[in-house]
């Protein structure tokens, strides 16, 4: 793999992925940038519908049948592998560079096939190593997660959802990618497993320097893990920022709501809830999709809002042209 | 429904001793042993007061809901509902106890609404099934039970079907339906847990306005803390079929005492960007088997405070640290002074 300069592991640009339905086009990911630096983690935050897992898709190019349009830039580690054809693509890249933890993981696992043996095979086919090699690869990653390592000879309904969890990811790391995608890596699980979840995804960031994408409606968890977060809205993401100043401050105004929205332990506030619901990606609104549902709108929301950089922040909204340079 | 006079000190529901076991059969006779799903539980429910029951999944949570509802026969002990004990009850007052008495607003919307019905119908049935036969009285019901759930405009939605509707709009359906016979009390088994982030808040603060509108007692099961102060007065923490610990909001989420509570309480994360730097304390472990639970005390394998010939030989009582606030640990024998957890911020 080429070894250039990179500053980014990953740099997206203008990516769309749409769907053809009977009824006309699914925008699922219309127009989307964003850039993720090496050892750092990106949460995509949003509402159940709003293309954040036809985004991850996108990425590792996992297209169901009806995709109508796929273009956009896609640079991972300098290299743009939007030009690859799919056998070099798979080759190359999936697994090889960027694996995921899909969304019910625990529920993912073949059923008929031993965990050590699962945990094994991304290795076997994409480093095509023998099968001794492979068996000692997935023996370190599944004790990096924390399952006992004679649980590789059982099979799956003999594990906790916890520890098929931890298995899902030990197969997104037994090849050693650069960036892992997980989407919901702990919706389903208790709220201990899900502390203890995180705890393993921060030491493997810590230990092997892997990047992230976290897709997940959960804002308190995924502050957990978050470095960066951008915030998508029918298939468009409207900010990006820094952990910090966005779980401070956030400035686009959906952003502000669904921070508003979340129930605090340690805080006497009273949540706040989104009226309205979020609009189809079948016929999106024009000008700034999140115009019906926005409190601050005003007569300039009906054009489509330019990405503005307020300081390092990007945020798509009007609000900020004054503030903002129109960013790129 | 009109003459409900609340006594302040009456409780309406009362759980004795409360143990729910299921037999586990050794292929096709014998018995091979129990799942002890609940094993000693005890409160009681106050009319107009709203509980939460928080556990993690598999603490029997569950079962205990469904025993109040009247849908498990209790092992031992009694549920006692208005001076009248559940098991008493002959069929005609258990229909009774539970058409009109408890309404159960489940975890899933979606798979809790058949497919095949529309709204209207959905809301109108259990009004047939308890005999009343005018149609219009029913479609007044049924309009005015959607009004109080917000689900708005009526006719917009009497004709739906529930995949027609959101995830929100669904679960406004279930909660019509519960409160439509006009209950006393409600049981929700994580009514939000399925729905998305940001319509939570607006199901949660519906049902407690409702609550407060109707004087209703409210059985709030959830695994999620951080929205339980929205919402009810006390809570109970439940870890493998028992009651660990019981107080009020302010005890529970400032004064914490029990390891497991303490342990939950920091597994809870709020939006904060310093979360993302350091590592979280988790017990080792796993909830045990309700099959087997462990001698003792049910939380001592995964407890950093547990007392060796203490915690893992005797079951502790409950203890009284503060007025009203009980908590089952050997910790808090007032007559030791063993050292304790504290709640980190």
């Amino acid at each position: 793999m080429a070894t250039t300069e990179n500053e980014y592991v990953l740099d997206i640009r203008n990516l769309k992925l749409h769907f053809a339905v009977n009824q006309g086009k699914v925008q699922a990911v219309d127009g989307v940038d964003f850039r993720l630096r090496p050892h750092e983690s990106v949460v995509i935050l949003g509402e159940s519908g709003c293309g954040k897992t036809s985004l991850a898709k996108a990425v590792l190019r996992l297209l169901p049948r009806n995709v109508s349009d796929y273009t956009g830039e896609v640079y991972f580690e300098g290299k743009d592998v939007m030009q690859l054809d799919d056998e070099t693509y798979r080759r190359q890249v999936r697994w090889v560079g960027i694996s995921m933890v899909p969304q019910a993981a625990m529920n993912a696992l073949n059923p008929v096939i031993r965990i050590g043996d699962q945990v094994a095979e991304p290795a076997l086919v994409h480093h095509g190593v023998d099968k001794d090699q492979a068996w000692k690869m997935a023996t370190k990653m599944i004790e990096h997660v924390g399952v006992p390592t004679d649980f590789m000879l059982r099979y799956p309904f003999e594990l906790s959802g916890g520890m098929r969890q931890r298995a899902a990811i030990a197969m997104a790391l037994v090849t050693v990618p650069r960036l892992i995608l997980l989407d919901e890596p702990t919706s389903a699980l208790d709220l201990l497993t899900q502390a203890n979840i995180m705890n393993v995804l921060k030491r493997i960031k810590k230990d092997f320097g892997t990047s992230y994408i976290l897709i997940t409606h959960d804002i308190a968890t995924s502050s957990e893990l978050a470095d960066n977060v951008a915030v998508m809205y029918a298939g468009q993401i409207v900010e990006v920022s820094d952990a910090k100043r966005f779980f401070d401050v956030p400035l686009h105004p959906y952003s502000r709501k669904l921070m508003a929205s979340v129930p605090r332990l340690r805080e006497e506030v009273e949540p706040e809830f989104i009226t309205g619901s979020p609009p189809s990606l079948l016929n999106p609104p024009t000008g700034c999709r999140f115009r019906a549902r926005c409190e601050e709108a005003f007569d300039k929301c009906t054009e489509e809002p330019p990405t503005f950089n307020k300081d390092g922040i990007l945020v798509k909204c009007w609000l900020y042209e004054a503030e903002g340079s129109v960013a790129q | 429904m009109s003459d409900i006079v609340v006594e302040d000190q009456k409780a309406l529901l009362t759980i004795e001793k409360l143990r729910v076991w299921f037999e586990l059969r050794r292929f096709g006779f014998g018995v091979a042993g129990y799942v002890k799903a609940v094993d000693g539980v005890d409160f009681e429910l106050k009319a107009g007061e709203a509980i939460a029951v928080v556990g993690e999944s598999g603490c029997g949570k569950s079962s205990l809901m469904k025993t109040i509802l009247g849908l498990n026969t209790p092992t031992e002990g009694k549920v006692i509902y208005d001076g009248q004990s559940l098991a008493d009850m002959n069929g005609k007052g258990m229909q009774w106890y539970r058409s009109s008495q408890v309404g159960y607003v489940q975890q899933d919307p979606f798979g809790a609404l058949a497919p095949f019905m529309n709204v209207q119908r959905i809301l109108e049935e259990p009004l047939i099934v308890a005999g009343v036969s005018d149609k219009q009285e029913r479609l007044a019901r049924v309009r005015k039970a959607m009004n109080e759930v917000r689900l708005t405009p009526v006719d917009d939605f009497l004709k739906k079907f529930p995949h027609q509707i959101s995830g929100g709009q669904q679960q406004r359906v279930v909660i019509a339906r519960a409160m439509i016979q006009d209950p006393k009390i409600i049981v929700a088994d994580e009514p939000v847990s399925m729905l998305d982030a940001s319509v939570r808040v607006e199901i949660l603060k519906l049902l407690r306005n409702l609550q407060l509108e109707y004087n209703l007692s409210v059985i709030y099961i959830t695994h999620d803390l951080s929205t339980v102060r929205y919402f009810s007065e006390r809570i109970f923490v439940m870890y493998a079929g028992k009651l660990v610990e019981k107080g009020s909001i302010e005890d529970l989420l400032y004064d914490a005492r029990h390891p497991y509570t303490i342990a939950l309480l920091e597994a809870t994360s709020d939006p904060d960007y310093r979360n993302a730097l350091d590592y979280k304390e988790v017990p080792p472990g796993e909830p045990p088997s309700l099959v087997t639970p462990p001698k003792g005390c049910r939380f001592h394998p995964r407890c950093a405070f547990a007392i060796d010939g203490l915690c893992n030989k005797t079951e502790p009582p409950e203890y009284e640290p503060t007025d009203g606030h009980l908590v089952s640990c050997w910790l808090y024998d007032p007559e030791k002074d063993y050292d304790k957890p504290v709640v980190k911020k």
